[in-house]
């Protein structure tokens, strides 16, 4: 066996950051065009009742300081270049939840005239959230899957460039069938 | 650009809202001297698609243009129908919508109460008053088993009965909430700390209100009696009345104010409804296609004065139907009250009218040069 010294604390310190990871996500909040029924869930979340921040999820105003995207409605051609820039910003590894029918089909507006579709067209989901909208047992169920998604896959998230290489395929296809 | 001033730039993703709009504030030092708001980022055409859409199936696309309204806009909708088809919805329907229309008016100013106290870093509040407002989204869901659109209203009347249990548990749940309002009113007219981020912030005098054309809660703080449940009862209003509750201070802590005393008579007249509930079906038979004409109705959101129009051509389609929300009245004011005001004062104010984003998604640019 070859070992390399100056490499050798690396799997220990991934390990770390893993398990900081999970425990204390930090997430962003985006609304793409959403109705607003899902974000006041989110907040809703986030306040006493169902109080997200038991589990370390913590909402953030930054998108750099952030590990997980939280985004509702369908994307709007207004906000999409917004949504793929807040995505951008992002440090790695990032994660995106789509909370809603609408983030996850366009819902109730498929055929509007001012809708990409859903978020998956513009930027990659990793937890899918349904619901119109979801209450926030299920918001939680969705955040605690994708912890523990991480825990299963060493916190490693698929590289952006690939991911962001099959959405693009996915938001040309869209446009096509368009 | 003059060499002491600066834009600062927020949004449209931004932390003190959760919706997305675009603002940039000129700033000479702290002091705000010029607001520019770009909305439209939920800009998604509903009103083009409910030309696509059956006269029933656009009851639940209109229900989603905002999801804190959302009961409102779709009794809105359906009392233009009614009216195109020449329809009354039953008592007992009618007199259940107006116990709808009255709990979301309480589910929303709470939350209204916890976001503006939020955005004055009163956090405390916040928490509080989403703590009680999941009594009032428990009511709801138990009436109708959904937290927010509930999806209560048919074209001619309603699905859901109120039933002695379900009656009870509101009676039970009211109590509750009018005993924890006392406390919030006592909180925004005698908490020092918070009245100094409210008290004499965000002027709005009679004549600036009814120049900016305010509506609902924002032009009633600044004395302008303007309550569509009065001025033209529909539903069950002339029935079940409500007094209009005006301040005549015009500054964001009588906007707190009278929010949280209309929260009172709600709670009154829920009561009143529910002992004098008239019996009755729930339901009037509707066509499937409307006869051509057209319909305006006019109803009081939780925000203010929601208007529809809608036109038909005798198909099983409406042919055009207009939107104009209470939020983007409101809006008007926002820009110009900022001004002369401290940065930190402006998510205050913004927040002050009770924005709502996905409803007023037609504004392009408001400029105040």
């Amino acid at each position: 066996m070859n070992i390399n010294p100056e490499h050798i604390w690396d799997g220990a310190l991934e390990k770390l950051k893993t398990w900081a990871r999970i425990n204390s996500p930090w997430a962003i909040h985006y609304n793409s065009g959403s109705c607003n029924g899902c974000d006041i869930e989110i907040l809703a979340t986030l306040t006493p009742r169902y109080d997200l921040e038991r589990v370390g999820v913590k909402l953030q105003g930054s998108p750099r300081h952030a590990d997980i995207l939280i985004c509702t409605g369908p994307v709007t051609l207004q906000s999409r270049e917004r949504l793929k820039r807040i995505y951008e910003q992002m440090p790695e590894p990032k994660f995106v939840v789509a909370v809603g029918s609408c983030a996850i089909s366009g819902g109730a507006f498929q055929g509007c005239y001012n809708i990409v579709g859903h978020v998956d067209a513009v930027i990659p989901v990793d937890v899918y959230i349904p619901g119109c909208p979801p209450r926030p047992e299920a918001i939680i169920d969705g955040v605690v899957k994708l912890l523990e998604s991480l825990k299963k896959t060493d916190g490693r998230a698929q590289s952006t460039d690939d991911r962001l290489q099959n959405t693009d395929n996915r938001s040309q296809t869209a446009d096509a069938g368009q | 650009m003059e060499a002491n001033k600066f834009i600062v730039p927020i949004g449209p993703q931004h932390p003190a809202l959760k919706e997305p709009g675009h603002f940039e504030f000129t700033v000479d030092g702290e002091v705000v001297t010029n607001a520019t708001i770009r909305l439209g980022y939920v800009h998604r055409g509903v009103e083009r698609g409910t030309e696509d859409r059956t006269w029933v199936q656009n009851l639940y696309l209109i229900e989603r243009i905002c999801g804190i309204c959302s009961h409102i806009h779709a009794t809105a909708y359906a009392l233009g129908v009614e009216k195109l088809a020449g329809v009354t919805a039953p008592p007992r329907a009618q007199a259940i919508r107006e116990l709808f229309c009255e709990l979301e008016r309480i589910h929303s100013h709470l939350l209204w109460v916890g976001v503006a106290a939020h955005e004055a870093g009163f956090d405390a509040l916040f928490m509080y008053s989403w703590r009680d407002r999941e009594t009032v989204m428990d009511l709801l869901e138990g009436l109708s088993g959904n937290r927010v659109h509930y999806s209560c209203n048919l074209l001619g009347g309603v699905k859901f009965d109120i039933d002695e249990a379900q009656r009870d548990a509101i009676l039970r749940g009211l109590d509750f909430l009018e005993q924890r309002t006392h406390h919030y009113l006592d909180v925004v007219t005698n908490d020092a700390a918070f009245l100094r981020r409210t008290r004499g912030v965000g002027m709005m005098t009679r004549e600036q209100a009814i120049e900016y054309g305010a509506v609902g809660p924002v032009a009633r703080a600044s004395g302008v009696a303007r309550d569509v449940r009065v001025d033209a009862p529909y539903l069950a209003y002339d029935q079940f009345p409500v007094n209009t509750i005006i301040d005549t201070a015009g500054d964001l802590e009588a906007r707190f104010a009278v929010r949280v005393r209309e929260l009172f008579e709600s709670y009154r007249v829920i009561r009143e409804i529910l002992d004098k509930l008239p019996p009755g079906e729930l339901a009037a038979k509707m066509p499937r296609k409307m006869p051509p004409g057209e319909a305006i109705s006019r109803v009081e959101a939780p925000r203010g004065e929601l208007f529809y129009f809608i036109k038909s051509n005798g198909g099983d389609k409406p042919e055009r139907v207009k939107v104009r929300t209470p939020s983007i009245c409101n809006f008007g004011s926002v820009g110009r009250l900022t001004i002369g005001h401290q940065l930190a004062d402006a998510p205050m104010i913004l927040a002050g009218i009770d924005p709502c984003f996905s409803c007023n998604d037609r504004v392009v640019v408001v400029s105040t040069k």
